[in-house]
C-alpha cells in the first residue's frame, strides 16, 4: 500500500458504495456557483420582461386557481384569503417541483459536457437546487408584498407566529427531497427515457395530492390519511400554520418528512454515484 | 519516473439499442450478482472490429491495455479509426469508467478532447472564461490571477464583454483555447480533433504541447497523423482492435503502423498461370504491383503491370485511373504495350515524386485495342497509401488538394 501513496489518483472500474468524494465536490464549489450564475443570467437574456417572469408565473397561476377552485368549484380555504392561500402553496410547491424536475434530467441534458470533461457530476444538480433557491427567495418577497397589499387594502387576515422560524428548515427539506428524488430519476432516465415523460405527468398529479389548492382540513377519512403520507404535506401545512395560524404545528409530520428526505437524498446520491461513472455508454 | 501507469485495462460496450430489451438482461445480471456469480454478459467477448459483425451483444472496445508514460515525455497514441484510442482517452479523462483494470496517475490531468466545453452562447467572453475554467478544474482565484493573460492570448480584448454567440467562429475557438492553454496541468491529453483548426490555431496548439513537455510535464497525444507524431512525440504506442500491438520510439511505432496499414491494403496481385488469372478471352492479368508498397510523398512510385494478351492485336493500349478515397479520379494515364514472344505484355508507369497527396489510392485499369475497342477493364485492382513524411512548417493537417506537386516558387 505504501507504494500507492505516490499516486495522486487511481482510476478504477467501480467505486465503493459510500465513497462519495464530498471533498472533491467541495473543491469544485466555485464551479457550482458559476453554474448558478449561468443559469440565472442566461435564462433572462434577450427577454423583454427579464426576471419579472419570476413574478408573472406564480401570480397568473394564483389568479387561475382563484377563479377555478375558489369561485367556480367553491373549495374553501380555511377562512384564509384565497389569493394568499394559493400563492403560498404555489410558491412553495414550485420550488419543490422545479428542484425535482430540473435535476431529474441532469445526465441527459448535460451529456455534451459530461462526455468531454470530468468534474463531480453532483455539481450540476446541486447548482440547480441553489439557483432555484434564489428564485424562491425572490418569490417569497413577492408573496410578502402581496400579503401586505391584501392585508391593508382588502382586510385579509394573517396570523404570523413564531413557527415561521421553521421556514428555513421547511425550505431545506424541500430542497433535499427535490434533489434526492431528482437525482434518483436522473440516474434512471439515462437508461429508460420513458421515465421523463412519466415524471412530468407524475409531478403534476402529485400537486393535486398535496394540499396546495385545498386545506388538509377539507379532507377526511381515508383520503385524509393518504394525504398525510405525502411527505410534502407537512411542509405546506406547517407553513400555513406559521403564516395564517390555520391548522396546527405538525411535529410528527415534520419528523416523518425529515426522515423521508434524508433517506431519499442518501439513496439518490448512492445511485447517482454509481451511474455517473458509466452513463456515457448508455446515454 | 512514470506519470501514468495503465494496467490491464478493459472496457466493454454493449452493441445495439441499449434501452430496449435490456431490462431482462439487467435483471439477469442482477440475479447473477446477488447470487455472487460472475456476470453472464462479461464472458461473451467479441473483438473490437468493424469488419466482422459478430453475434455477441457486447464487445471489448479496449482489451488488456498496459503501458506507462514517463514524466516529461510526449507519448503518441496512434491507430486507425476504431482502434480504441478514443475509448482510452475517455477513460483517462474520467468521462467513463473502465470495466476492469486500473490507471495510476501522478498529478493533475487535463484533457483537451474539445475546447470550449460548457461555453454558453448567451454569456459574455468574460463570464465564459470563468465558467469554462471552472469546468476544467480551476478555482475562481486561479482564473482571476490568469485572466489578463488569457484575454491577451486570445486576442479578443475588445469583445470580452460581448456574448460569445456574437463572436466569429475563429474568435470563439481562440478564446476557448486560451482558457485551456492556461490550465497548467502536470499531464495533458490532446486529441487530434484539435488539429482541425486553421494553421495559426494548430501552431498555437502544438506550440503549447511543446511548452508543456519542455517544462517537464507529460503529454499524451492521440493521432493518426504520422507526420505530427513523428515530429512531436518521443515515444509511441500503436493500438489495433482495442489492443496495444506495439510500443517503442515514435519513429518505430509509425513504421510499424504503416506496415500494418500496408497489410490491410492490396498493393500487389499476381497470378501464376493463365488458367487462374482474372480477365477475359482477350486479356488475362498476370500481375499488378506498386513499388514501394507504402511510398512516401517524396518518393517515386512505380506501377508495374503485366498481362497475357490473346487479342488480335500485338499492341494493347493500357490506361490507369488513380482514384482517391472520395471516389474521384485524381488523374489518368495511358501507354501502348507490346506483346513479347510468350504472349506477355509488361510495362511500368512511373509517378514522379512529390505529385500524389498523402492518402489511399486505388487503381482502375483499362485495356483497349489500338482502334480503342475495349478489350477488358478492371476496377480497384490494387490500392496503396501514400504517406506524408515530415513537414518543415508547424502545420500538420492534411494539405488540401487531390495532388500535392512540389512547385517552384520565386520570391
Amino acid at each position: 500500500m505504501s507504494k500507492d501513496e505516490n499516486w495522486s489518483e487511481i482510476i478504477r472500474p467501480k467505486r465503493h458504495w459510500l465513497d462519495l468524494n464530498l471533498k472533491e465536490l467541495w473543491r469544485y464549489r466555485d464551479l457550482i456557483m458559476l453554474f448558478v450564475r449561468r443559469d440565472f443570467v442566461s435564462v433572462y437574456k434577450q427577454t423583454v420582461l427579464g426576471p419579472l417572469w419570476l413574478f408573472i408565473q406564480p401570480l397568473f397561476t394564483t389568479i387561475t386557481f382563484y377563479f377555478v377552485f375558489s369561485r367556480i368549484a367553491k373549495i374553501p380555504t380555511d377562512n384564509v384569503d384565497p389569493i394568499l392561500f394559493y400563492l403560498s402553496g404555489i410558491t412553495l410547491w414550485n420550488y419543490f417541483s422545479d428542484c425535482f424536475s430540473k435535476t431529474s434530467n441532469t445526465f441527459v441534458a448535460n451529456a455534451g459536457i459530461f462526455g468531454k470533461v470530468y468534474f463531480p457530476r453532483l455539481a450540476t444538480p446541486i447548482s440547480i437546487v441553489i439557483s432555484n433557491l434564489i428564485k424562491l427567495g425572490i418569490q417569497i418577497l413577492l408573496f410578502i408584498a402581496i400579503a401586505l397589499y391584501r392585508v391593508y387594502f382588502h382586510g385579509a387576515q394573517i396570523n404570523i407566529n413564531e413557527t415561521i422560524l421553521l421556514l428555513p428548515v421547511l425550505i431545506l427539506l424541500m430542497a433535499i427531497m427535490g434533489l434526492g428524488l431528482g437525482i434518483i430519476f436522473s440516474a434512471l432516465t439515462t437508461k429508460y427515457r420513458d421515465l421523463s415523460f412519466l415524471l412530468t405527468f407524475g409531478i403534476q398529479l402529485l400537486m393535486y395530492a398535496t394540499p396546495i389548492i385545498y386545506p388538509l382540513s377539507f379532507t377526511s377519512g381515508k383520503l385524509h390519511q393518504i394525504l398525510s403520507y405525502n411527505p410534502i404535506t407537512p411542509i405546506i401545512e406547517n407553513f400555513r400554520y406559521a403564516f395564517f395560524g390555520i391548522g396546527y404545528l405538525d411535529i410528527p409530520g415534520l419528523i416523518y418528512t425529515t426522515v423521508f428526505s434524508l433517506v431519499v437524498l442518501i439513496l439518490g446520491v448512492i445511485i447517482f454515484n454509481r451511474v455517473e461513472k458509466n452513463f456515457m455508454d448508455t446515454v | 519516473m512514470p506519470a501514468i501507469i495503465v494496467e490491464n485495462l478493459y472496457k466493454q460496450y454493449q452493441l445495439g439499442q441499449v434501452s430496449t430489451g435490456t431490462v431482462a438482461h439487467d435483471f439477469n445480471r442482477w440475479l447473477h450478482k446477488i447470487r455472487g456469480k460472475e456476470d453472464p454478459y462479461e464472458k461473451i467477448t467479441g473483438e473490437n472490429s468493424r469488419e466482422e459483425k459478430g453475434n455477441s451483444k457486447y464487445v471489448w472496445a479496449i482489451e488488456d491495455i498496459n503501458f506507462e508514460a514517463r514524466q516529461g515525455e510526449v507519448l503518441g497514441i496512434i491507430g486507425r479509426n476504431g482502434a480504441g484510442k478514443s475509448t482510452l482517452l475517455k477513460i483517462l479523462s474520467k468521462v467513463t469508467a473502465p470495466t476492469k483494470g486500473e490507471i495510476k496517475i501522478k498529478g493533475r490531468i487535463a484533457s483537451l478532447l474539445e475546447v470550449g466545453t460548457g461555453f454558453h452562447p448567451e454569456l459574455t467572453g468574460r463570464e465564459n472564461i470563468f465558467l469554462n475554467g471552472a469546468i476544467l478544474g480551476m478555482t475562481k482565484a486561479e482564473i482571476r490571477s490568469k485572466f489578463d493573460e488569457i484575454v491577451a492570448f486570445s486576442g479578443v480584448e475588445k469583445y470580452i464583454d460581448t456574448p460569445v454567440k456574437r463572436y466569429s467562429s475563429g474568435m470563439y475557438v481562440r478564446l476557448a483555447f486560451a482558457v485551456a492553454a492556461h490550465l497548467e496541468p502536470e499531464i495533458l491529453i490532446v486529441d487530434e480533433v484539435l488539429a482541425v483548426g486553421d494553421a495559426e490555431f494548430q501552431k498555437k496548439c502544438l506550440g503549447k504541447m511543446k511548452d508543456v513537455s519542455s517544462q517537464g510535464r507529460t503529454v499524451l497525444f492521440v493521432s493518426h497523423n504520422m507526420a505530427a507524431v513523428k515530429s512531436l512525440c518521443n515515444r509511441g504506442i500503436l493500438m489495433e482492435r482495442g489492443k496495444v500491438v506495439f510500443a517503442g520510439s515514435a519513429d518505430e511505432t509509425v513504421e510499424h503502423y504503416m506496415r500494418i496499414n500496408a497489410q490491410n491494403l492490396k498493393q500487389k496481385v499476381t497470378f501464376e498461370t493463365k488458367e487462374v488469372a482474372v480477365g477475359n478471352e482477350n486479356i488475362k492479368l498476370k500481375s499488378v504491383a506498386v513499388v514501394p508498397e507504402s511510398p512516401f510523398i517524396t518518393e517515386e512510385i512505380s506501377i508495374k503491370i503485366s498481362f497475357w494478351n490473346a487479342s488480335e492485336s500485338k499492341v494493347v493500349k493500357v490506361a490507369i485511373d488513380f482514384i482517391d478515397l472520395n471516389e474521384d479520379v485524381v488523374f489518368g494515364s495511358g501507354f501502348d504495350f507490346h506483346t513479347d514472344e510468350n504472349g506477355v505484355c509488361s510495362g511500368t508507369c512511373i509517378i514522379p515524386k512529390d505529385l500524389l497527396n498523402d492518402g489511399v489510392y486505388s487503381l482502375n485499369i483499362y485495356f483497349n485495342s489500338p482502334e480503342l475497342r475495349p478489350l477488358w477493364n478492371v476496377a480497384n485492382i490494387i490500392n496503396f497509401e501514400v504517406e506524408d513524411k515530415e513537414r518543415n512548417s508547424a502545420y500538420f493537417g492534411k494539405i488540401n488538394g487531390a495532388v500535392r506537386p512540389k512547385l517552384n516558387w520565386t520570391v
